[in-house]
């Protein structure tokens, strides 16, 4: 029954489903984790990251993008989905500072990136877009935001999210853990997001990327992360060890 | 599509109205798909062909450009429309003396209890006055004024809807918009049709977040922000006043009588101007409309003080 009602995405089924909104979300759910917490003074985002070819240069993988000075984000599902949003979503950065003098604020571009979904959603002859997104930043006004966006074009605020494969084992992990208090601190908010990451990827330590954005700062990206703090932190955990650690900064 | 009316007078000039480009565009993305998937020949011009995700004339989403990329009117193909729109006797070109003049006085300045906006109320025709009291000053919303200089039409027509604009972005966006996005809206509405013949000197004044805001915007898409602005063929006379008697610390009550007069030595001298001196101020808590004042009686009343 479900077959007959996929071809153009334009026609709802008989049950009122749109399948293939739907099968771009089950695209999201088979995408590396991504998780992200709102603390009081910083926004991290965490993302697992697949293993690459041996021949493979691993920088460019990037899973996590910034939108601009104050945003970023970070996806998942088809990377290729992706990087035409995050195109969009950048010249509509620029283009807001342009027209109305300001920076965007981290709900409008959300929006932007939601309404731009649901255009695909509810035009023939395209499919949607196969990607579940997390956006993060400040607002001028010093209130840090996280978003999520999905395939259907709705987007809601969380105080801390995950998507991608695994994505409920995770949420239910911050659900149990995250507090006001545990995330007031900084470098508490940072550890939250490695703890939830390690619940679901695989051979720990490596895989995991992190971006953060403190009030007023720039973004911060940690891949192979050198966590010094953190690893005391992991190996009371009995997690296994980080190894071979550099900060890169994000230019 | 439909034929090209015919011209339509209207006001003080000819304008011909046809279909704006945009039209196939935004109605008929569904039909251009359609007959892409027929195999249907694309339209002889780029304005029918299917735009592209994010194409050029962004169709798609419109309305995050705040109907600046899609223009409103069109012009004819096979006219120069500045030599079409130009009023005669411009060049001397023909023997006619008739002077469209856009006679007006209207001044803006800050201090340091915000934004006083004072304007006269006279429109002309060459020499004759059509309107005795004509509001110069629009109100955009309780927090944004725009004064009118030069082509009444023009005027009014970008001004309003430039505050269907500023309505628009409060409702999609929750918050009023800034003074400087305002007057920047308004630059880039005007900028597409430069040198088609606009004529508008407006002063988008208000108080947002970033405290008071004064610009002043034309038809040639100048934008610029400052202190203390005069439009008009009276704008001499009020600079005169205006310069002398400024500054930043001047109480309520000076700031009026400044502003009133401005406005009224320059009906003095102008003859373009006159009628009633229509005075705002803006506050930080939106604006309040100061007084309306016969420039006559208060011209008696000065030289009565004087004497």
């Amino acid at each position: 029954m479900a077959s007959r009602y996929d071809r153009a995405i334009t026609v709802f089924s008989p049950d009122g489903h749109l399948f293939q909104v739907e099968y771009a979300q089950e695209a999201v759910k088979k995408g590396s984790t991504v998780v992200g917490i709102r603390g009081t003074n910083i926004v991290v985002l965490g993302v697992e990251k697949k293993s690459v070819a041996k021949l493979q240069d691993e920088r460019t993988v990037r899973k996590i993008c910034a939108l601009d000075d104050h945003v970023c984000m970070a996806f998942a599902g088809l990377t290729a989905d992706a990087r035409v949003i995050i195109n969009r979503a950048q010249v509509e950065c620029q283009s807001h500072k342009l027209t109305v003098e300001d920076s965007v604020t981290i709900e409008y571009i959300t929006r932007f990136i939601a309404t731009l979904k649901q255009k695909y959603t509810q035009s023939n002859g395209r499919r949607p877009f196969g990607i579940s997104a997390l956006i993060v930043g400040f607002d001028d006004d010093g209130i840090p935001r996280l978003y999520q966006t999905d395939p259907s074009g709705t987007y809601h605020a969380w105080k801390a999210n995950a998507i991608g494969r695994s994505a409920k084992t995770v949420r239910e992990f911050l659900e149990k853990n995250y507090s006001e208090d545990a995330v007031s601190n900084d470098s508490e908010a940072i550890k939250l997001a490695i703890r939830a990451l390690l619940e679901v990827v695989q051979s720990g330590g490596k895989n995991i990327e992190l971006a953060i954005i403190r009030r007023n700062q720039p973004l911060k990206a940690f891949t192979n992360p050198s966590l010094c703090g953190y690893l005391e932190v992991l190996r009371s955990l009995h997690r296994p060890i980080f190894s071979d650690f550099a900060i890169r900064r994000n230019t | 599509m439909r034929k090209n009316a015919g011209p339509l007078p209207s006001g003080r000039g000819f304008r011909f109205h046809f279909l704006p480009r945009g039209w196939p565009d935004r109605r008929c993305a569904g039909t251009m798909a359609l007959l892409e998937l027929c195999g249907a020949r694309r339209g002889r011009r780029p304005g029918w062909a299917a735009p592209a995700v994010g194409g050029a004339r962004s169709s798609d989403l419109g309305h995050y450009g705040f109907s600046a990329r899609a223009r409103e009117l069109a012009f004819p193909r096979a006219v120069q429309p500045a030599e079409f729109s130009a009023p005669p006797g411009g060049d001397g070109e023909r023997n006619v003396r008739i002077e469209l003049a856009h006679g007006t006085t209207t001044l803006a300045f800050k201090f340091q209890h915000g934004v006083i906006v004072a304007v006269d109320s006279r429109a002309t025709a060459g020499s004759y006055i059509s309107t005795v009291g004509i509001n110069k000053v629009i109100e955009i919303n309780p927090y944004l004024l725009g004064t009118m200089s030069g082509c009444a039409a023009d005027c009014q027509y970008w001004e309003r809807l430039l505050a269907k604009e500023c309505r628009l972005y409060y409702l999609r966006n929750g918050e009023r918009i800034s003074v400087s996005a305002a007057s920047k809206l308004l630059a880039n509405m005007v900028s597409q049709y430069r040198g088609l013949g606009l004529s508008m000197g407006s002063m988008i004044c208000g108080w947002d977040k970033k405290g008071p805001g004064l610009y002043y915007v034309n038809e040639e898409g100048t934008r610029l922000s400052g202190h203390l602005f005069s439009t008009g063929s009276g704008n001499t006379y009020a600079y005169g006043v205006l310069d002398s008697g400024h500054r930043p610390d001047l109480s309520p009550e000076e700031a009026y009588d400044l502003g009133r007069r401005a406005v009224v030595y320059a009906t003095h001298r102008d003859s373009y101007s006159g009628g009633v001196v229509n005075m705002y101020h803006m506050k930080e808590d939106g604006w309040v409309k100061v007084e309306s004042t016969d420039v006559s009686d208060l011209l008696y009343q000065y030289q009565e003080a004087s004497q």
